[in-house]
């Protein structure tokens, strides 16, 4: 199916040069060969979906692109910079690039505002002063701006996780990973992060999610990635990925995720 | 089916609220409980009283002193059974605290261990955590250093042949705790780094070496062993060269206790850190570092108790510490058979500090645990 996999994106998106960009991107874990040849270009602000069964390679192929996995063959380049051995491009693409992690992964340590202003400080070099309104507006957004002197452990999953979105909004990124940020959560709490997220994509937020919120995708996905066995089988608008799903794996997949619904 | 919801009760009094319902609860719940009790009870009143007897009712607080200034220690020989000898803390406390320190000028070393144990005090205190502490070691630790050595400002000098007693052991202590921590954390770090294999095998190799040997070993090396291997000339000091074995021996037990606690990290941490773009040693001292020394305050100050006590070995390669110092005192013809007192004495210097300690670290746990429940 490598001809649906390289899909061209619609024309909008068709800025100066794409946002990232995979390249027959390869890895194993010892023998096991986790990415296949996955090769995906986003554009600036295009907004992507990335579904599959779980150990598809998915969330591994999410965090080469800020390479807290390594690739082993294969080429990805992130707002124009290859991604290689060399840490001060490293070091520029983490800048440009947020993530939000199933776990949430806050700081315990620090409060939520300690959380939100650190990379900023740390790693703009931004004043205290002016880090600590931008995380107030962003708190703001995400619609906690009352605990922002608690602790993580004071909040709850879904108001943890808007913290850890908020967070990686302070250092004004240019893309946004989210590596199934709804998994971990209660299901009343969902909602209300996947309303955060809605509100960042209509932004013009360049976004890719891996999720099975598939109402997300819905709603505000341009396109749709299906991986499964480490390779993109599909990918498309959502509305052709739902309606008319192009394999037996991806049929097989959305019947699974809509009996579970 | 739509029933009300379960009424709230009370919580039903207990007969377990007071002193007296513990005790019943707790020692006389059933007869086998209250022989037990009894018994027990019995046995500790009789040790306790008998203790307050031999140290306190019958104890003999002053000896007489002949014209030539020996103490006639007759009258505490016959009592001897029956009670404590006080009086050789009071002729020796000053040798035991401070050894052969010339006597004259014994006031020095007595505001270093001032000077000790107020660094210690503001060290403990949270509101001097800050880049400041640093600044007052360095000047604590060059005044006690002055004071010490003396040969400036007007002060006699006094060669560290002569230091010993209690000074002896707080310096070898507090430096060996101070410096050993960073070295500890250093090779905590090196062991789990995968980007070094040399520098990981250079502290697994340290720290498996360093653990596979005794202190007093390792004392050996550095007081006897040591200056053979040095060019002719080269004299280390004896002080160093022990504090210098106090140091890599307690890292070597510090960095496991430490690379504990980062193990015990969730990956999340770091690799949020990761990606929020901090580099190595931000991510390191900001984050990880913070919540993996949290993790281990009761096995580090369990080792750090467990160092300050061991300090006393360096008797075996003849410096003078507090329980050295002990020793001498005992050797005084007059004293020899009043050990217990001495030991005793020495017993709860030490229990002083240790318990100090542990006293500490419990607080900290609770204070830096409130913020973070997991």
């Amino acid at each position: 199916m490598s001809q649906a996999a390289s899909t061209t994106y619609a024309g909008d998106f068709m800025g100066s040069q794409p946002a990232i960009t995979l390249e027959k991107v390869n890895k194993w874990y010892g023998s096991l060969h986790v990415l296949r040849d996955v090769s995906l270009t986003v554009g600036q602000r295009e907004r992507v979906v990335v579904c599959g069964p779980s150990g598809s390679g998915k969330s591994t192929m999410i965090r080469c692109i800020n390479r807290l996995e390594v690739h082993q063959e294969g080429r990805i380049v992130v707002d124009g910079t290859e991604l290689t051995d060399d840490l001060r491009a490293l070091d520029s693409v983490r800048r440009e690039v947020g993530m939000v992690f199933q776990s949430f992964n806050l700081f315990p340590h620090l409060t939520i505002l300690e959380n939100c202003t650190l990379a900023p400080i740390w790693v703009r070099k931004m004043p205290r002063a002016e880090a600590e309104d931008l995380a107030m507006d962003l708190l703001k957004r995400v619609k906690i701006p009352e605990q922002a002197h608690k602790y993580p452990g004071q909040l709850s999953g879904g108001q943890q996780q808007r913290v850890a979105i908020a967070r990686a909004l302070c250092m004004r990124p240019k893309i946004m990973l989210f590596d199934e940020p709804t998994s971990a959560l209660d299901p009343e709490m969902i909602k209300e992060v996947l309303d955060t997220m809605i509100e960042l994509a209509e932004s013009g937020m360049t976004m890719i999610c891996v999720t099975h919120e598939m109402g997300f995708a819905r709603q505000v996905a341009d396109r749709v990635v299906f991986m499964d066995q480490g390779e993109i089988v599909e990918s498309g608008t959502p509305e052709r990925m739902f309606e008319a799903p192009g394999t037996d794996r991806l049929k097989l997949f959305l019947s699974q995720i809509l009996r579970g619904h | 089916m739509d029933a009300a919801p379960t009424p709230i009760r009370a919580r039903p009094l207990v007969a377990t609220i007071g002193p007296v319902g513990w005790a019943r609860a707790n020692l006389f719940s059933s007869w086998a409980s209250t022989a037990v009790t009894l018994v027990l009870g019995y046995v500790i009143l009789r040790a306790v009283t008998g203790l307050f007897d031999w140290a306190v009712l019958n104890a003999i607080w002053s000896v007489p002193y002949n014209d030539k200034g020996i103490p006639d220690t007759s009258v505490c020989q016959t009592n001897s059974a029956q009670g404590a000898c006080w009086a050789v803390i009071a002729d020796k406390y000053r040798l035991i605290l401070f050894g052969r320190y010339p006597f004259a000028e014994q006031w020095r070393p007595f505001i270093c261990v001032l000077l000790f144990i107020g660094l210690y005090i503001v060290s403990a205190m949270r509101r001097f955590w800050r880049k400041e502490l640093a600044l007052i070691w360095a000047a604590t630790l060059t005044l006690i250093g002055i004071l010490m050595w003396g040969g400036v400002f007007g002060l006699t000098a006094v060669p560290n042949d002569y230091w010993g007693g209690l000074p002896i052991t707080l310096i070898l202590a507090t430096f060996g705790i101070a410096l050993a921590f960073p070295l500890a954390i250093l090779v905590a770090l090196g062991r789990r780094s995968t980007g070094m294999p040399a520098v990981k095998m250079l502290c697994v190799g340290y720290v498996e070496l360093i653990r596979g040997v005794p202190l007093i070993s390792v004392l050996f090396m550095a007081s006897v062993m040591f200056p053979l291997f040095m060019p002719p000339g080269i004299n280390i000091d004896k002080l160093l060269r022990a504090q210098i074995a106090v140091i890599l021996f307690a890292a070597a037990y510090l960095a496991e206790v430490v690379r504990g606690g980062l193990q015990a990290l969730p990956r999340g941490q770091a690799e949020a850190a990761d990606a929020l773009g901090l580099n190595y040693w931000k991510k390191t001292f900001l984050i990880i570092l913070p919540q993996a020394l949290r993790l281990v305050i009761p096995p580090l100050v369990n080792t750090f108790i467990g160092f300050f006590k061991d300090t006393s070995l360096v008797l075996i390669i003849g410096l003078f510490d507090l329980l050295t110092m002990g020793k001498v005192a005992l050797s005084d013809p007059p004293w020899q058979s009043f050990s217990t007192e001495v030991y005793i004495t020495l017993g709860l210097i030490y229990i002083a500090f240790c318990f100090a300690m542990s006293k500490y670290s419990r607080g900290l746990e609770r204070e830096l645990g409130q913020a973070q429940r997991r």
